[in-house]
């Protein structure tokens, strides 16, 4: 049975009936890292140095070694990742169990809102007011938020910065412990840096989505790109981070697969 | 101080001259195998029997005299190397004369011989001396014409001498050149040639400078006894000097070591300059010229300028000067410089010098003047040299 | 008087380039002490510790009395000019090429006679001051100078081979956001020099104060750069290498923490990726284009300066991964000044004491005004040397190394 289910999958993929979407940021080494205060430690960026390009340090093979941190570029926030979810069972990205890494996806556009008010903050209001268009957020779904912040050209557009910080569009401290209570969500992502608004340090408690998402043993992903090629509904998403031991998250690829619009 | 031993009984004979070349592919050996074999071949001595060699070069290297020994399957008991330059003629003769009289050596060849490949020129004043090396040739590399023209620009300053004094001294030598087969320059020279030639370093011009090139120059030292009964025409040694590192607190030359040891040279010869018939100096630069006419005692200091202008240097003139040309004409042969004005006065007393010669020559004075380590030249020395009789 | 040396034209773009040759590089091991002088712009020579007889050319005894206590002393740089000469032939390519060359003799109120390199400013037979300079194969020489400074005296032509003037030339400041850099470019904007590109790590970040500046001078040319990414200086190297003349590594990572005394080797990493392999990409990306443009007409690639610190010489256990990614660098910085000795680049390594900015806010006084140690770069360009101490600060613990060195291990480590 799950074999004739399996080949009918590839059937539709292969009719591109159903289409897959990569939701990934081209890891480059001037895409930016979250920017913390300087006298703290810092993530790597990613870097990569050629190993050797059919030369004499290797004449036939063209190879290079890179280096990033667990958050750099598109990645997976695992729970062990904040201190809130430090005590959770399964919670780093090698003891996550793998059918985690599969699910489906709810995508809130927020895009206009967050085109006139960067600091735009996702409310339950808003939530409410989607599901009502959309339909109601399933159990165990992503819900991905669309802000077109992929789309920001150059580090200092995506980043954001001021004197005060990063502006960057996030949910609001209400939300998240909501979606957690009254949809068990499996996660939230964003196209930002970060699944917190640039200026969530201010709400209450600070970095709420971090906070109740990983202290319910739930996972993040950002810096996300081609939401907007997603339905509000009915995406699945695969995104299985590296095996790291005791590893809080790491850079991935995200796949999409929707039913072709 | 004692009273210096006269040279009696030895003799110079055998002047030999290896024709010059500008560039020469052969290396330093051959030159001087070539010379020791015109030695052996005019005296008629066999090479074995030749019991003493003194060697200079600048190009043999990485061999020193031992070396060429090997290389021309000679085993002499005597056996000198001097690298002193312009010097090298002078101080060959006077250590030969010694060991000969001592009993040291039989028969003595002097050689000294260079050869001169395209890029040698740069390679041996760049490489020429420490103190030549750390504090010259940084100084844009102007080899000896460098060092020359501040001798030269501070003498003139000094005492008057004018470009066409120099060029009167280097026109004269050009015309006894004219007579010399051997001579690498075979054209005449005028002055107004001289004083339109360009600069070099100013104020040292083109015909102020020799032209590097390869050649060997050699004689032989024996007793007149061995040269008597050889039938060899030879000459005696009246007198000899040499000094190094002369006036070393001078802030520039101005006068050289024979200013310290002329007075000796004619006591011991019991002459005087009077008595010269003709000089054969070291003429690298006519400025040297100057030094030597008057630290040998011809005029005062910085009267040169003045005796120039009174004087005919050409072989018929008044004073018989550089006779083969010097080096300005023939070509500076490397070490073989410092052996020319000796050759040629042996010529001129042994009457072999052709249509160089000068007549009734019986008295002639060789000077060298060798190896600007630094700023200065460091070797002296002259010899005062007597047709021997038959 | 000296022409001011006009702005360069543009080059021939299908002329072969001039490529560097080099004046005569060999020297006694005792006439290297001529270059330890000149390396710090002093004006030494060797002095019997016996007799007192200044020596010239360097000596391994005493020319007077044969003593071998010949000491390295600053002496009496004045003297009269007896003789000179205008150089119209030489036998050296490097020389040839710069033909003519005035040479002279100088003798000394200290003594010797000396052949120096002789200044078009100065009258024959005249006084004159002697200078130790670095030529271009990076060993001293004599240059006679007047004895009063004359209107652009700096720009003769034979000055010129000695230094490293910024006027006129293009220069890279690899780290122009930080205070220092800042205050760099702006000494070399009021040096003359034609363009400065300020690379920028951090093109993310906002400061209005940063942008008024770069806009303040139409000379500036902001670039984006980060040392510790091989791509962005390649990139960078691509797109302005063959235009850099002087290249000014001014970034830095100035963190505290020590040895045992770190949580971990993060900070260390960081300090060295940003200060020696920084230094190395810089050099691989930037230096064989400066090499090959060491003699590309009057305004070629001339220098290479790496803001070490004076803790590169002497650890301070308080930032010890930072002194030794300093350390590391000095290291590097000889290496690559062996590397650019081919083609003439100086490579001048700078040791400031501590700087006024924001990572020294609990280091007492005295600290270095940023555009203090800007200030001194550029003289230091302007003079040609290679080693440059800046401030009381890093001149006072140099003085105790040569002293001794281990009361400085014990004192900065109290």
């Amino acid at each position: 049975m799950s074999t004739a289910i399996l080949a009918q999958f590839m059937a539709e993929l292969l009719s591109g009936r159903i289409r897959l979407v990569d939701l990934t940021q081209t890891l480059t080494p001037e895409f930016p890292t979250i920017v913390l205060p300087p006298e703290l430690g810092q993530a790597w960026p990613f870097r990569i140095e050629e190993i050797s390009r059919y030369d004499e340090r290797g004449p036939a093979w063209y190879w290079n070694n890179f280096s990033c941190s667990e958050h750099t570029g598109t990645h997976f926030d695992a729970p062990v990742h904040w201190v809130t979810g430090k005590d959770q069972p399964n919670n780093a990205v090698d003891s996550i169990p793998v059918d985690n890494f599969i699910a489906a996806a709810c995508v809130i556009d927020v895009s206009a809102e967050a085109a006139k008010n960067p600091d735009f903050l996702l409310t339950i209001d808003f939530v409410e007011k989607w599901e009502e268009k959309h339909g109601r957020i399933p159990e165990r779904s992503w819900v991905l938020l669309r802000t077109d912040w992929s789309k920001r050209s150059g580090a200092k557009e995506y980043l954001n910065m001021a004197e005060d910080g990063a502006h960057s569009p996030g949910p609001d401290a209400e939300v998240v412990p909501w979606l957690i209570r009254e949809r068990h969500v499996h996660g939230f992502g964003t196209e930002s840096i970060g699944t917190d608004a640039g200026q969530a340090h201010h709400l209450n408690p600070p970095y709420p989505c971090h906070y109740f998402m990983h202290g319910n043993n739930r996972y993040g992903l950002q810096c996300l790109t081609n939401l907007d090629q997603l339905p509000p509904q009915g995406a699945l998403i695969l995104a299985a981070p590296l095996k790291i031991r005791n590893g809080s998250g790491s850079p991935l690829r995200v796949l999409a697969l929707t039913p072709h619009i | 101080m004692r009273s210096r031993q006269s040279y009696d009984g030895v003799a110079a004979a055998v002047p030999f001259t290896v024709p010059y070349a500008r560039y020469s592919t052969h290396a330093a050996h051959w030159w001087l195998g070539r010379a020791l074999a015109a030695l052996i071949r005019e005296s008629g001595i066999a090479k074995a029997d030749i019991d003493g060699v003194c060697v200079s070069s600048f190009t043999l290297g990485p061999d020193t005299a031992v070396g060429l020994m090997q290389h021309l399957g000679m085993s002499p008991r005597w056996l000198d190397h001097i690298p002193m330059g312009g010097a090298s003629g002078v101080v060959a003769l006077r250590r030969a004369a010694r060991a000969v009289q001592a009993g040291d050596a039989e028969v003595i060849a002097c050689i000294a011989g260079d050869t001169n490949h395209v890029d040698s020129f740069r390679h041996t004043v760049s490489q020429f001396s420490r103190f030549a090396q750390d504090a010259v040739y940084p100084y844009g590399a102007g080899g000896p014409n460098a060092s020359f023209a501040l001798l030269t620009d501070h003498y003139m300053r000094q005492y008057g001498a004018t470009r066409e004094d120099f060029g009167k001294l280097c026109v004269a030598q050009r015309d006894n050149a004219l007579r010399n087969p051997h001579a690498l320059m075979k054209k005449p020279l005028t002055l107004a040639q001289y004083l339109d030639a360009r600069p070099i370093t100013d104020p040292i011009h083109l015909f102020d400078c020799v032209m590097p090139c390869a050649g060997a120059e050699g004689f032989l030292v024996m007793t007149e006894e061995r040269a008597r009964a050889l039938k060899l025409p030879r000459v005696r040694i009246r007198s000899t000097i040499e000094r190094h590192n002369a006036y070393p607190d001078d802030p520039i030359q101005f006068r050289g070591g024979w200013a310290m040891d002329r007075d000796a040279l004619y006591e011991h010869a019991g002459l005087s300059p009077a008595d010269v018939d003709f000089v054969e100096t070291y003429d690298d630069y006519p400025v040297i010229n100057m030094l030597q006419f008057e630290d040998l005692g011809f005029c005062a200091k910085g009267e040169a300028p003045a005796f120039v202008r009174e004087h005919d240097f050409t072989i018929d003139g008044s004073f018989p000067f550089n006779t083969s040309g010097g080096q300005l004409s023939v070509g500076q042969a490397g070490a073989a410089g410092g052996y020319l004005g000796l050759v040629q006065a042996l010529r001129q007393l042994t009457n072999v010098a052709g249509a160089m010669q000068v007549a009734d020559a019986r008295i002639g004075l060789v000077s060298g003047f060798g190896m600007i380590n630094y700023d200065r030249g460091l070797c002296s020395g002259a010899a005062l040299l007597e047709r021997g009789t038959a | 008087m000296t022409d001011a040396t006009p702005k360069p034209k543009r080059k021939n773009p299908v002329a072969r380039t001039r490529l560097p040759t080099l004046p005569p590089a060999s020297r006694s091991r005792a006439a290297l002490g001529l270059a330890r002088a000149a390396a710090e712009g002093r004006f030494e020579m060797q002095a019997c510790a016996d007799c007192g007889a200044v020596q010239y050319p360097p000596r391994e005894v005493c020319g007077s009395c044969l003593s071998e206590r010949l000491d390295w002393r600053e002496v009496a740089n004045g003297g009269a000019l007896i003789a000179t000469t205008t150089l119209r032939h030489s036998n050296d390519p490097y020389f040839r090429e710069r033909l003519p060359w005035r040479v002279g003799t100088v003798k000394m109120d200290a003594g010797p006679s000396v052949v120096a390199h002789v200044h078009e400013d100065c009258h024959e037979a005249g006084r004159v001051r002697l200078a130790l300079k670095l030529d271009r194969s990076g060993q001293a020489v004599l240059h006679a100078l007047p004895a009063e400074d004359t209107p652009n005296m700096n720009d003769s032509p034979q000055l010129r081979e000695t230094h490293c003037d910024p006027k006129h030339r293009r220069v890279l400041v690899t780290d122009g956001r930080s205070t220092l850099g800042r205050a760099m470019v702006k000494a070399l904007l009021d040096a003359g020099a034609s363009t400065v590109f300020i690379g920028d790590p951090a093109t993310w970040k906002a400061d209005a104060g940063f942008d008024a500046f770069v806009a303040s001078d139409p000379r500036i040319e902001p670039v984006a750069l980060d040392v510790t990414d091989t791509d962005s200086v390649d990139r960078l190297a691509a797109s302005i290498g063959a235009k850099v003349e002087i290249l000014i590594n001014t970034a830095d990572h100035l963190r505290d923490g020590g040895v045992m005394n770190a949580r971990d080797v993060g900070l260390a990493r960081d300090a060295f990726d940003v200060n020696v392999l920084g230094l190395m990409r810089l050099a691989q990306a930037f230096g064989p284009t400066m090499c090959f443009r060491a003699a590309d007409g009057t305004h070629g690639a001339v220098a290479w300066v790496n803001l070490l610190s004076i803790h590169a010489l002497a650890a301070l256990p308080a930032r010890g991964a930072w002194s030794a990614s300093k350390a590391a660098a000095l290291s590097a910085a000889l290496t690559l000044r062996a590397e650019f000795g081919g083609a003439g680049i100086r490579v001048m390594n700078v040791f400031p004491g501590p700087i006024d900015d924001e990572w020294e806010q609990l280091t007492p006084p005295p600290k270095l005004a940023p555009s203090a140690v800007a200030a001194a770069v550029v003289r230091g360009l302007r003079d040609g040397v290679e080693d440059l101490y800046v401030g009381d600060v890093a001149e006072e613990l140099r003085a105790r190394l040569r002293d001794n060195q281990k009361a400085v291990e014990r004192e900065l480590g109290g």
